[in-house]
């Protein structure tokens, strides 16, 4: 994925933010990315440092969670949990797997000084 | 200024009519909660009037306001009856040549192409040879569109209802994945020369697709390219996905994909009717 358009996603997000709630430092970005979702954690927190600057978010902390893959598979029929996009089914094997989850990009919450 | 979310400077250029964007829209999120905590602070000390730490629950998907843009796309898209397609690829898998060979074959049907690339004007120009509306997007420094690049584009073609929006997205197989333009269906174009792992390598955007084209068949007997395991590969990131082998250069199943785009267009136009 595209680690800066995100940041940029990410920027323009706190600073409405930050407008409504009338606060002018954020501390630290809580950011959900799922396992599926094609973010480079170390290339997030680099692109993070350097679209911030000049925003409330100079210098924040950026904290990044981890969310869980799940996919259906399409043998058993059940959804599961792997690791990696291309993970055989935990439950029988198989490797027809539809991602159901996992994918996600969030902005969980803000810090403010 | 733009007249519909006020973006100003930028890179993005829409040519027809020169327009520069940027991203400097009013935004709105889901407020789940708010917890404001004041004076709370590590020694239980609480100072009236004192913030000592705040935290503020947002929950927002970092592209929500892409999601936006892409959901007033569609609502105007289905509004018309305007089947729209976002065709996504790596660079030089033929998606201009199809685009050509497909708007001949089609006739009369009105229709329209978005064209995305970083510069030049060159597909644009190749489309509009052809007769065919078309605007060019070009995104600067940027990797794919974004559905306030594609809602521009949209008011510079004057859509007529019931007609085909081909979204001819930048060459990219990663990025474009994730940015919905309020499109239908992505379809994904993969040229036989590319390698049958390619659906491997760059798996989102086969989840992501609905239709993946095999394109360029007819080159298949020159380069020992194995068809079944493409279409393995594929099925392996995306049980779902709809195959079909064609060559834009010979019209090897070209009327596959022509039935493909008339079955959907009609579903388009009952999804208006019933609205």
């Amino acid at each position: 994925m595209h680690e800066m358009s995100l940041c940029e996603g990410m920027r323009s997000v706190i600073e409405d933010q930050a407008r409504q709630h009338n606060v002018t430092q954020i501390t630290r970005v809580r950011v959900e990315i799922g396992r599926f979702a094609g973010v480079e954690t170390k290339a997030l927190h680099f692109a993070f440092d350097v679209v911030m600057r000049g925003s409330v978010a100079e210098g924040a902390e950026l904290v990044t969670l981890d969310l869980p893959g799940r996919a259906l598979c399409y043998d058993c029929m059940k959804e599961v949990e792997i690791d990696a996009r291309l993970d055989p089914c935990p439950l029988c094997g198989g490797g027809k797997l539809m991602p159901q989850g996992g994918d996600e990009m969030r902005i969980k919450d803000l810090e403010v000084a | 200024m733009c007249t519909v979310c006020g973006c100003s400077d930028g890179e993005t250029k829409v040519h027809g009519d020169s327009h520069d964007h940027h991203h400097h829209q009013g935004d709105h999120h889901h407020h789940h909660h708010d917890h404001h905590h004041y004076g709370h602070g590590p020694a239980g000390t609480e100072v009236p009037g004192m913030s000592q730490e705040r935290l503020i629950e947002i929950e927002t998907d970092i592209l929500s306001k892409n999601d936006r843009f892409a959901k007033a796309n569609r609502a105007a898209l289905t509004a018309q009856g305007v089947l729209a397609l976002n065709l996504v690829s790596s660079p030089g898998s033929g998606k201009t040549t199809l685009l050509c060979k497909t708007i001949e074959a089609l006739g009369d049907q009105p229709l329209a192409v978005i064209e995305g690339d970083q510069q030049t004007q060159n597909d644009a120009d190749r489309i509009r040879a052809t007769g065919a509306r078309a605007v060019q997007v070009n995104t600067g420094k940027g990797c794919h569109l974004d559905g306030h690049m594609v809602g521009h584009a949209m008011e510079h073609l004057a859509l007529e209802p019931g007609s085909i929006l081909f979204i001819e997205n930048v060459g990219n197989l990663v990025c474009p994945a994730a940015f919905d333009l309020g499109e239908d269906a992505k379809v994904a174009i993969l040229s036989v020369t590319e390698g049958e792992d390619k659906p491997l390598k760059y798996p989102d955007m086969f989840t992501a697709a609905r239709l993946a084209i095999l394109n360029k068949i007819d080159l298949a007997p020159h380069c020992d390219v194995d068809l079944d395991l493409y279409e393995t590969n594929l099925r392996r990131v995306n049980p779902d996905i709809e195959i079909l082998h064609l060559s834009a250069r010979t019209g090897e199943g070209m009327g596959e994909w022509l039935a493909w785009l008339r079955t959907h267009l009609a579903e388009k136009a009952i999804q208006e009717a019933a609205q």
